[in-house]
């Protein structure tokens, strides 16, 4: 990001690096738009600032639970056959995807 | 927008003795079958959807399937299961193995799951016939169900309106009678709000209560599954039917869930009922204030203890959603990349892997998904973590707290679900005033708590008669006693 602190509004460019780390093709205008969305929404969340949240623990879910693991055994899979049937285009038994080395190619 | 003509005809207040429960008594008594249920609802669908838009996809043929396997197992003296007889719309959001789960999006136009939703399995298991996949915001990410990829979702009550959303599909079709219930997902208020648009019940339980698994991801600390319903009881058994630990979701809770209403309702005379006064402001709608007005004159009537609570967080609710859950949705939206299954763009020669994931999202999410994606990355980017995310959560553990607090005064919260009726479609909210929908429902997704959405009478707009929806909150895994004081409600409602 260009604009470090959180107090400087996003710049285009700042939006053009969201767009490029939310992997979404956005063009000039989608850009200036998302710009003018995103400073709405921030201004409206601004108001977090406001809270005193000094020493209050992050709850990053609505209970304080522990995580259950499960037994570590092997269960059922779904068959190579199924899985390979939902991908966009397959060559033989892979799914298939640009040249990911080099220069690239459909 | 051209307006297509109603040509379907509803009960806007529904018959409390018609009800799923009812109705599954009938075919349980030999009254009648489920078959003959199916097809007389199906008959219905054909007449309603072209208005409606609730169903993005009826499963007629594995629904005939499933109502003759029933019918002959209620004829051999089996016990199918509680919803034996009932016909149940689904969100397009839970995975079936039947037709396809699209979430609205064009994204998954064409995916069909491999496997069911543990919900969806369940509800089989209790003897659900499921009828079909009900439109919603795409990803489930709306108030309004115009944020569709297959077309906006209208209200039974007002042609021109919103059902709400993002559970609009389920909602309508419920509202409609062109379903017994339906299920839908609630991140926000998403199934609540739409319930309240379209005068059913609509139940978000405790996080923690029904498996997520099959559910496409939206929020996952947010989203919960729940009914849409005729009734309180009908909200009450499919939400047992569905609710318990599952091994394939590892925040389900051990906790037993109860059945809800065999004590019968609350005694009003022994409830505290605490009225947020943020939850009163004139910010509501009159009509809404009136019917808010007269549920709790008459829950005092009857003896309740009215509480004042404070709830100053209210608004703080709205900016801590709208961190987390695009900051989750951002990770969760992250696999849509055109590789492994959905939407991929078409190639171009030489074109790279990076370019061609760009490409896939932008043109298989629609506008909302993506300004939700970009609100979250950024939320989620080196320099802005910790001044909003984790500043939001850290207000999530106050919200926590002031509602911990307000439960030491009272035994449920109760307001209106939304501030105002169905809006127009098209009505071109700011993005701000569409996320306000959500202002009385969305913390106790942020909080984790259960919570119910009523019918609350009707209110007039513009000249049209529409529902408003009472939303009562209790404290997490208080299941229970939320569904009995909700029958109480409900009744005291119903005989105004």
């Amino acid at each position: 990001m260009t604009s470090s602190d959180s107090s400087s509004p996003p710049t285009l460019e700042d939006v053009a690096k969201v767009a490029s780390l939310s992997r979404l093709n956005l063009g000039e205008d989608a850009l200036d738009s998302a710009r003018n969305d995103l400073l709405a929404i921030l201004k409206h969340v601004a108001n977090l600032q406001t809270l005193d949240v000094e020493g209050v623990e992050p709850m990053p879910k609505p209970q304080d639970t522990v995580n259950r693991l499960a037994e570590d055994e092997p269960g059922q899979c779904l068959d190579r056959e199924i899985l390979l049937a939902m991908a966009p285009k397959t060559e033989g038994s892979f799914i298939a995807v640009p040249k990911v080395l080099g220069e690239g190619g459909a | 927008m051209t307006t297509p003509p109603p040509d379907f005809q509803f009960d806007p207040i529904f018959d409390p003795g018609d009800d799923l429960t009812a109705r599954v008594r009938r075919v349980r008594d030999g009254e009648t079958t489920v078959s003959l249920r199916l097809e007389s609802m199906l008959t219905a669908v054909d007449s309603a959807n072209p208005s409606l838009n609730a169903f993005h996809e009826v499963l007629a043929d594995s629904a005939r399937a499933t109502a003759a396997s029933i019918d002959a197992r209620l004829a051999a003296g089996d016990d199918p299961g509680p919803l034996a007889g009932s016909v149940i719309a689904v969100k397009d959001n839970f995975c079936t193995t039947e037709g396809h789960t699209t979430c609205g999006s064009r994204m998954l136009e064409n995916y069909r799951s491999p496997f069911d939703a543990t919900a969806i399995t369940r509800l089989r298991d209790a003897g659900a016939t499921l009828v079909g996949k009900t439109n919603m915001d795409e990803f489930a990410m709306g108030s309004s169900s115009e944020h569709c990829a297959w077309g906006p979702v209208r209200n039974p009550h007002g042609i021109n309106r919103v059902p709400g959303g993002s559970s609009g599909g389920s909602a309508a079709a419920v509202a409609a009678g062109i379903s017994d219930a339906a299920v839908g997902s609630d991140t926000g208020g998403s199934i609540r709000q739409p319930a309240a648009f379209c005068g059913c019940v609509g139940f978000k339980p405790t996080y923690g209560r029904i498996s997520r698994y099959g559910l496409v991801a939206f929020g996952s600390s947010l989203d919960q599954i729940g009914p849409l319903a005729r009734s309180v009881r009908d909200a009450a058994t499919i939400y047992e039917a569905m609710a318990g630990i599952d091994p394939n979701d590892a925040t389900t809770s051990d906790l037993t869930v109860e059945p809800s209403l065999l004590d019968g309702p609350f005694d009003p005379s022994s409830l505290r009922v605490g009225i947020p006064r943020e939850h009163c402001t004139n910010r509501n709608h009159p009509g809404v204030s009136e019917r808010l007005e007269q549920t709790i004159d008459a829950l005092r009537a009857a003896g309740a203890t009215i509480v004042d609570i404070d709830l100053p967080l209210t608004d703080h609710g709205i900016s801590t959603y709208y961190v987390i859950a695009p900051a989750e949705a951002s990770s969760n939206l992250s696999r849509y990349d055109g590789i492994r299954y959905g939407y991929r763009a078409d190639p171009r020669p030489g074109e790279s892997l990076e370019t061609l994931y760009a490409r896939t999202r932008s043109e298989g999410f629609g506008p909302e998904v993506q300004r939700r994606i970009m609100l979250g990355t950024y939320v989620l980017s080196a320099g802005y973590y910790d001044a909003y995310y984790k500043r939001a959560l850290q207000v999530r553990r106050l919200i926590k707290h002031e509602f911990d607090a307000a439960f030491t005064k009272c035994d449920v919260l109760l307001g209106p679900t939304s501030p105002h009726p169905a809006f127009q479609i098209g009505a071109e909210l700011d993005l701000l005033s569409m996320y306000l929908n959500d202002v009385y429902t969305v913390n106790a997704n942020i909080a984790g708590i259960p919570a119910i959405s009523i019918p609350g009478g009707m209110v007039e707009e513009d000249g049209e008669t529409l529902p408003m929806g009472i939303h009562l909150q209790t404290p997490a895994f208080c299941e229970k006693s939320l569904f009995r004081i909700a029958s109480t409600v409900e009744s005291m409602l119903r005989s105004d």
